[in-house]
């Protein structure tokens, strides 16, 4: 009897005790308010880990590079950057942009990194008017919803499907173009726009899928297709392995990628096969980039920065400007950002209403790959 | 559906979906040993086989090699990556059995059990390889250059092909010898049989479940040269597809059986290149898994039916 | 360590089991309280182990319900594998169909809506009501169950794991590549929830806070979870045991093994199609790439970890399985090669889980009893 008192008298303490404490509340670290004149927080997101993450890592460390110099030079503007990993999911990314919305503190997003998971947080973002600036999501669709929070400064899968065509008819006056892609939004989507940009050269296409690693089956349509060239819209894992077994089939047709084989891996996953493949990107070579960004990156990370490692540079920038103009509100930040006029290292930037880069801005290049590297070869003229 | 394109080239197609299925078939084995002995799926095998695959990759990289050298060292350095991706697997498979299956069998844990520990190897053996090696595709040289030797009608049938459908052979009809012929496969097939009852006939249980594991690391570790030699890449995490695809061809052949692993494995492979060809490469594993739903539901021990101890001593 | 794990689970279990009714029911009553107040977490102390404590962290009520949404997974995969014992490995499968009849049918930019639109004259903002769509999925994800199970659930165990690992597969590479149907590899936005499509004007189940969405998905967790207890203690739940233990004793007994293991299939089926639903509707926005095997396997393990079995063990294990990834992100590119080393330990040392069903923990210890001197 006196145990079940005890019982009973220990409950009702357990739940005064949690009565009270949930009484006085700690605040955490999730309310914390702007209180400095000038300088914030800018969050970024993206697959900073995964198997994916070589192609973003350039552009956190662009971003990184952008931050540190303007704090270095404004001693008194004080600016944070806050990497949040994805990995890439947009399930990871959706509870991590409801945390960055709800961090008063965090002022504006670079980001996101990959397309899927900037399609599902720009609603988010944008109720709560955060401007994102994304360095690397290219697919078109995610301007042409009509979202006011997303603003790019790279340019979209479009421009760069419609300038491989140009570059297909003008610069390696190919007669069949054979179309590879990995059914990925990504691969997908640059694969659609150069279909409708080629026309007539069309010879015949194969989806691949990610992880595949034998290729006969797509090996034996080029064949019969007997095309000069061969457009492949994926990334380096799957690109690697292909490559090099259209070249060991004796397939001699010229192999065009986009800017997600922009990436030293596919050169060295590939070998010899690599040689004479031509990447595009609308990413401007390094040492056309503007200012001294490409020997910066190099001196800071010792290596030649990669895929959109000039994009991250500028999407930080355009926050780093509305810190310097003073700028302490998301709103005033999310206006400054549409506003936003400059000469920036990977290219004019300017953003038009859907948020992309002003279109007339955007260059594409072409890059070959020769003697085991990625070497710029020329612009290509989108007009 | 494009079956134009499949039946202009059957022949072509067919060659390249038997030397794709030669190695899904002696990754297979190992399945299908350590399943007729011990009525567990060793999950990991996929990663004993990658393991291989990065073992001869760094025993070529540390020699140097580059690309198509001469004939003579071009064998050489396959005798040796043969040596050491069979070193490699074999040593990873034991490690794996001595280190955690043996614990769970002395607790005689239900098969869920042997299977998420086998998961949980598997993510820490690519775990470990993409830390070390990166999470993108590493490439080889190509030792043997790819030329055509035969040709018939208008199948073109490679050098590489030869090799790989060959040796895969060879591999296949010398482990059947071993096991059906030699003393240690007769205590294998004891074991496999009843292992209670060969354990009063005085045979070692743990002695024969390690040289299971072994021969199932030998087989991949060939596999895995063949790989080398054929794809040029590998990946950290490239066992997985090829572990459900070897794993699908045993349970095609009937698990538990050798030569079932044979069938099944280069039925698969033929599969594959046919549906990728009907239709997109995208959809050859849904072809894959049709088929072997199919087989199951027909012949639910798969087409050779499963015996390993039974097997026509 | 297994000795002490079991020793002090069984203890507290039978501590529990010896008190009284009405304070079993208020110690519940408290638990669940606690269960609804713990997104605003803010006891001093505690605040620690919110995963918003860290730099960098993620949102608290974000974890907590896609916590509560594995937790409903847990138990629906709990009635497949813990309870009638056949081994799932595709389970990610019916939680893509759930998601995806929300997606296909609820959502503006799906194309089976826009087709429905145009053939049946309805305007560009009409689609399915959110309500409307859950008995969707759950038919759904029941008839792919009972599909899948039909044909397979005769095969032996270790063919019905590879057989479901395909399945699971198969319907992501389905909705990749079913461009016309599922907008293939872009996905679907504008998923809707109770308060209909996205938008910044819902009060309640809106974009910014995470917090009813937990409190929904906690509710359908309970709810569940009291369901399920009542299958667990009827006959069909009898069965199940029974057919795990010795099918052949079972049906000697006169039990059908392939009824109540269709039966087993569907409602697990059903519970992961509520859990995907749930999810879809929170994201707003999936693709297929998020489906994918490594998910299934998670799910296993959740189950396996927490002790297959125990309704308490699953969830500990699903809690636990997504919480300490994410409270400690510090450990970021090293966080699998962690998880599956805690994996294989736990596997190895106490094979039976955190918290094991007394009935489990019972069979494993006769199993190792039985295991012959040299194996």
């Amino acid at each position: 009897m006196k145990r079940n008192y005890l019982r009973a008298l220990g409950g009702v303490a357990m739940a005064a005790a949690l009565i009270g404490a949930a009484g006085c509340q700690d605040s955490g670290s999730g309310t914390e308010t702007p209180s400095a004149q000038c300088g914030g927080t800018i969050a970024t997101f993206g697959a900073f880990t995964g198997p994916n993450a070589g192609l973003v890592i350039p552009s956190l460390q662009g971003s990184k590079l952008a931050v540190k110099q303007f704090n270095e030079a404004n001693p008194n503007c004080k600016v944070t950057l806050q990497e949040f990993d994805t990995q890439g999911d947009p399930a990871q990314a959706t509870p991590i942009a409801n945390q960055i919305a709800g961090d008063q503190k965090f002022l504006g997003v670079i980001g996101g990194a990959f397309s899927g998971e900037s399609k599902a947080t720009m609603p988010i973002y944008e109720a709560a008017s955060l401007a994102m600036v994304s360095p690397s999501a290219t697919n078109p669709e995610l301007t042409a919803v009509g979202n006011k929070a997303f603003h790019r400064v790279v340019g979209n899968d479009s421009t760069q499907g419609a300038a491989a065509s140009v570059y297909f008819k003008n610069t390696l006056k190919s007669t069949k173009v054979f179309l590879i892609d990995d059914g990925t939004t990504y691969g997908a989507g640059i694969i659609k726009e150069v279909k409708a940009g080629i026309g007539s050269l069309f010879a015949g296409e194969d989806k691949v899928q990610e992880k595949q690693t034998n290729f006969d089956a797509t090996v034996s349509k080029v064949k019969g297709s007997q095309a000069d060239a061969i457009a492949y819209g994926g990334y380096t894992n799957e690109a690697a392995p292909l490559l090099k077994q259209l070249r060991a089939a004796g397939i001699t047709a010229k192999f065009v990628g986009f800017d997600g084989l922009y990436d030293p891996g596919f050169v060295s996953g590939a070998g010899a096969a690599a040689e004479g493949a031509i990447v595009t990107c609308p990413c401007l070579p390094a040492d056309k980039a503007g200012g001294t960004f490409a020997a910066d990156f190099q001196k800071e990370y010792g290596v030649a920065p990669g895929s959109y490692g000039a994009e991250g540079f500028d999407a930080a920038t355009v926050f780093l400007e509305a810190f310097k103009a003073g700028k302490t509100a998301r709103a005033d930040i999310l206006a400054f950002v549409k506003a936003y006029d400059k000469q920036g290292v990977s290219k004019y930037i300017k953003f038009d209403t859907t948020g992309d880069v002003d279109k007339t801005k955007v260059v594409i290049w072409a890059y070959e790959v020769k003697g085991g590297a990625i070497v710029a070869q020329s612009e290509i003229a989108l007009s | 559906m494009n079956w134009n394109a499949l039946f202009e080239n059957i022949g072509q197609h067919t060659i390249d979906g038997l030397a794709k299925g030669a190695i899904f078939a002696l990754v297979a084995l190992g399945y299908t040993l350590v399943y007729g002995v011990l009525r567990l799926i060793n999950f990991a095998h996929s990663e004993v086989w990658m393991v291989g695959t990065f073992a001869i990759f760094g025993f070529w990289s540390l020699l140097g090699v580059t690309d198509n050298p001469p004939l003579g060292t071009a064998i050489m350095l396959l005798l040796g990556g043969l040596l050491v991706g069979a070193a490699a697997s074999g040593g990873t498979a034991l490690l794996v059995e001595r280190t955690a299956y043996r614990r769970l069998r002395q607790k005689n844990v239900p098969p869920l059990i042997f299977l998420i520990t086998a998961i949980a190897i598997s993510l820490v053996l690519q775990e470990i390889f993409g830390l070390w090696q990166g999470r993108l595709v590493v490439g080889m040289p190509s030792l043997i250059k790819r030329e055509t030797v035969l040709t018939i009608g208008n199948a073109e049938i490679n050098n590489i092909q030869i090799i790989i459908l060959v040796s895969a052979l060879v591999m296949m009809v010398g482990l059947d010898w071993f096991v059906n012929k030699t003393r240690n496969g007769r205590a294998i097939r004891a074991v496999a049989q009843n292992p209670d009852s060969a354990a009063l006939m005085g045979i070692n249980k743990d002695r024969v479940i390690m040289l299971v594991f072994v021969l199932g690391g030998i087989m991949a570790g060939a596999a895995a040269l063949l790989w080398d030699m054929r794809y040029q890449i590998t990946k950290f995490d490239i066992g997985f597809v090829l572990g459900l695809k070897a794993f699908t061809a045993a349970v095609l052949g009937g698990i538990g059986n050798l030569r079932g692993a044979l069938l099944g494995g280069l039925l698969l492979g033929v599969i594959e290149v046919y549906g990728a060809t009907l239709t997109q490469s995208t959809w050859e594993d849904v072809f894959a898994f049709v088929v072997l739903v199919v087989v199951l539901l027909f012949r639910p021990t798969g087409l050779l039916g499963e015996s390993l101890g039974r097997a026509r001593a | 360590m297994s000795q002490g794990i079991r020793g002090v689970t069984g203890a507290i279990g039978d501590r529990w089991r010896s008190l009284p009714g009405w304070q079993r029911f208020v110690a519940y009553a408290a638990g669940v309280a606690f269960l609804y107040y713990l997104p605003l977490l803010g006891i001093p102390g505690l605040t620690w182990f919110r995963t918003d404590y860290i730099e960098g962290g993620n949102s608290w009520a974000g974890v907590l319900f896609l916590c509560a949404v594995y937790v409903l997974i847990a138990i629906g995969l709990n009635v497949v594998i813990g309870l009638a014992g056949l081994l799932d490995l595709g389970y990610v499968g019916f939680y893509a169909i759930g998601a995806y009849s929300v997606a296909l049918f609820g959502s503006t930019q799906s194309p089976v809506v826009q087709w429905i639109q145009q053939e049946f004259g309805l305007g560009t903002t009409w689609a399915v009501a959110w309500a409307a769509c859950i008995p969707i999925a759950i038919a759904a994800a029941m008839i792919s169950g009972v599909l899948l199970g039909w044909p397979t659930l005769r095969l032996r165990g270790d063919y019905l794991a590879i057989v479901t690992l395909g399945f699971g597969e198969i319907i992501r590479i389905v909705a990749k590549n079913m461009k016309e149907v599922t907008n293939g590899a872009e996905g679907i936005g504008a998923i809707p929830g109770p308060q209909g499509a996205p938008s910044a004007d819902n009060n309640i189940f809106g974009l910014l806070d995470p917090k009813p969405w937990y409190w929904l998905a906690l509710t359908v967790v309970l709810i569940m979870v009291f369901l399920v207890r009542r299958l667990e203690n009827s006959r069909v739940g009898r069965s199940w045991l029974a057919i795990r233990e010795d099918e052949d004793a079972a049906a000697v007994m006169g039990v059908q093994g392939f009824k109540f293991k269709l039966w087993a299939f569907a409602i697990g089926a059903a519970l992961g199609g509520i859990s995907g639903l749930l999810f879809a509707s929170r994201q707003g926005f999936i693709q297929p790439a998020q489906f994918d095997a490594a998910l299934s396997i998670l799910f296993v393990a959740m189950v396996v970890v927490g002790g297959s079995g125990n309704m308490a063990g699953v969830a500990a294990g699903a809690v636990l399985l997504t919480y300490l990834p994410e409270r400690f992100r510090e450990v970021a590119e090293y966080r699998n090669l962690a998880f599956g080393v805690a994996l294989l330990l736990v596997m190895l040392f106490i094979p039976q889980g955190l918290i094991p069903s007394r009935r489990r923990a019972r069979e494993l210890k006769d199993r190792e009893k039985e295991a012959p001197a040299n194996a």
